[in-house]
């Protein structure tokens, strides 16, 4: 059995799913971007200075790139993969020869793929705005590409897990969104106070913001390393625990 | 070979509803088998677990030899299913829906192609290839699904209630490309409600309730149990009383219709005689039934919950 195929079919029908309805995948995340960069970046950032001997549009930059791969990587396979439970056509996938990490790894490809795509749209916007000069591409595209994969792979769980539509916009609203913009995007976390800069070291998205922000423009809150064991713990907790509920079936078989 | 066999098939889903309890069950390879039953007798759910929709409690499943737990891939690949409700994704093409299924069994690009294309050309869909799949009509659908299911050339295809909700036109088309299926040596099983359907095409038929196997034997002899025809009788002139008629049992309907239970042994010769004796005169007759519904009601019940095998 050949599951490189089956693999390769999974992904591809994901980007085209995301490709074909691109004016609802594509293009918000570029408008609301270049809002950001001109209200925050711009308008307001032109008052505040420099934060770490960078611009404010500048700094803003890595973190707002980030957040969009964050948040577009996760809603791809949310979307996409509980969309496909819900119209039963995951019976396709669980008639078929293929195995748990290809269905897995088909569909979180196809978040990973989505939320870089976004990342580099947003970033070419970026363009229009900002003068920047890359630090250490490596270190921001490995970051980048494991934030994808840590999302892609929550996404997967939540819409594995979800039961209605309102369990699919839960997550993103209340968990995705805040941790995001308490991740640093906006502001250095040692502009907080003291209890503030501790707490803000428990979101995970802080070290992921910064390790990407470093590959960027060489300004980091966090230690590099540090960064990368936390994302690559994450992507190893959240895989197992994918392979997990796929195997006992939770939430797509009876 | 068997193409599937099943082995004391236990299922008990979380509410503690007990949908199998323990079933039995080998099918001939190249059968066109018919698995009936009332609705909630476990159908569903034995071709769930046989399919990998359903997680089994208990027992084992193998197809054509390969262990449904042991030797999953090579078990998987022998299965075609065609599900009772349309589970594509109905905003892709017809094409993609096909081509899609080809690449999850692993089949080559090109080959795939070949094969969705002949698939598509023997349901006598080519033409709506590139249509999205929403915009099918019913019986398209249907097609769709089989397509779909064939595409890799399985050797034991599952139809669990194909021709529902489809009007009779379609329904007689799909039994003609059901028997052209199994001619070229698919084995097939199929569920439906049309008992019809299954005395026409099936050659072995199970019968399930509540959970058990009630019967499990060859149409002929199944058919060959019915001891007692039913007729309706048209007549010519009204009949006020009914005469009473050694042999038969004879229940008016109307003034124009009888309904007559004929014992096989009697048959029909002496009711007409004395009919005419009776100065009644039959302008035309017709069963009351289909034989094997008959069969079915009675197995189902005579045998309750509880009546293992």
């Amino acid at each position: 059995m050949n599951y490189s195929i089956a693999f390769r079919t999974i992904v591809t029908k994901e980007i085209y799913r995301f490709i074909r309805i691109w004016p609802q995948t594509l293009l918000p995340p570029a408008i609301t971007t270049a809002l950001y960069f001109l209200i925050f970046g711009k308008l307001i950032g032109g008052r505040i200075g420099t934060i770490h001997g960078a611009s404010y549009m500048d700094y803003i930059v890595p973190g707002v790139i980030l957040m969009s791969v964050i948040s577009h990587a996760y809603s791809n396979v949310v979307s996409s993969f509980y969309s496909t439970k819900f119209q039963r056509n995951i019976e396709e996938l669980l008639v078929a020869p293929v195995p748990n990490w290809v269905i897995l790894g088909g569909y979180v490809s196809g978040g990973i793929f989505r939320g870089l795509l976004v990342g580099l749209v947003v970033a070419l916007i970026s363009l229009l705005f900002a003068d920047i000069v890359v630090n250490n591409a490596v270190i921001a595209i490995a970051i980048a590409f494991l934030t994808a994969t840590v999302f892609s792979l929550a996404g997967f769980i939540n819409a594995v897990l979800a039961e209605s539509f309102d369990d699919i916009s839960i997550i993103p609203n209340f968990v995705l969104t805040p941790l995001s913009y308490l991740g640093g995007v906006f502001y250095s976390v040692e502009m907080l106070p003291g209890v503030w800069q501790t707490i803000s070291l428990a979101n995970p998205i802080l070290y992921m913001i910064n390790a990407f922000r470093y590959g960027f423009i060489g300004v980091t809150d966090v230690n590099i390393q540090f960064a990368f064991l936390i994302t690559g713990g994450f992507i190893i907790i959240l895989a197992g625990l994918s392979l997990f509920i796929l195997h006992k079936g939770v939430g797509i078989k009876n | 070979m068997n193409a599937l066999s099943l082995r004391n098939l236990r299922k008990t889903y979380n509410n503690g509803f007990e949908a199998l309890k323990g079933i039995d069950l080998e099918v001939e390879a190249g059968d066109f088998f018919a698995l009936l039953g009332p609705n909630g007798a476990g159908k569903s759910t034995a071709i769930g677990i046989i399919c990998s929709l359903v997680n089994a409690t208990g027992g084992s499943v193998s197809i054509f030899g390969h262990d449904l737990k042991t030797d999953r891939a090579k078990a998987k690949s022998c299965i075609g299913l065609v599900p009772q409700e349309v589970n594509f994704n109905q905003f892709e093409t017809v094409k993609n829906i096909v081509l899609n299924q080809a690449g999850y069994y692993g089949t080559p690009t090109k080959l795939a192609r070949q094969r969705t294309e002949l698939c598509l050309k023997q349901m006598d869909l080519w033409d709506k290839r590139d249509m999205v799949s929403r915009r099918l009509s019913g019986g398209m659908k249907r097609r769709v699904m089989i397509a779909r299911a064939l595409v890799h050339a399985p050797k034991l295809l599952i139809l669990d209630e194909p021709t529902a909700g489809v009007d009779i036109e379609i329904r007689r088309s799909m039994w003609k490309m059901m028997r052209e299926i199994n001619r070229q040596g698919t084995t097939i099983i199929l569920t439906t409600h049309y008992l019809e359907e299954a005395e026409s095409l099936c050659r072995n038929i199970a019968i399930i309730n509540h959970g058990l196997i009630v019967e499990n034997t060859d149409m002929a002899s199944l058919l060959s149990r019915l001891n007692i025809d039913h007729f309706i009788l048209y007549l010519a002139q009204p009949v006020a009383v009914m005469p009473r008629i050694e042999g038969y049992q004879i229940e008016r309907v109307d003034d124009k219709i009888l309904n007559v239970s004929v014992p096989k042994e009697t048959g029909l010769n002496n009711l007409f005689s004395q009919l005419t004796a009776h100065n009644i005169k039959v302008l035309s007759l017709k069963n009351r039934s289909n034989r094997l519904e008959q069969l079915f009601m009675d197995l189902i019940e005579s045998k309750p919950a509880g009546d293992k095998q």
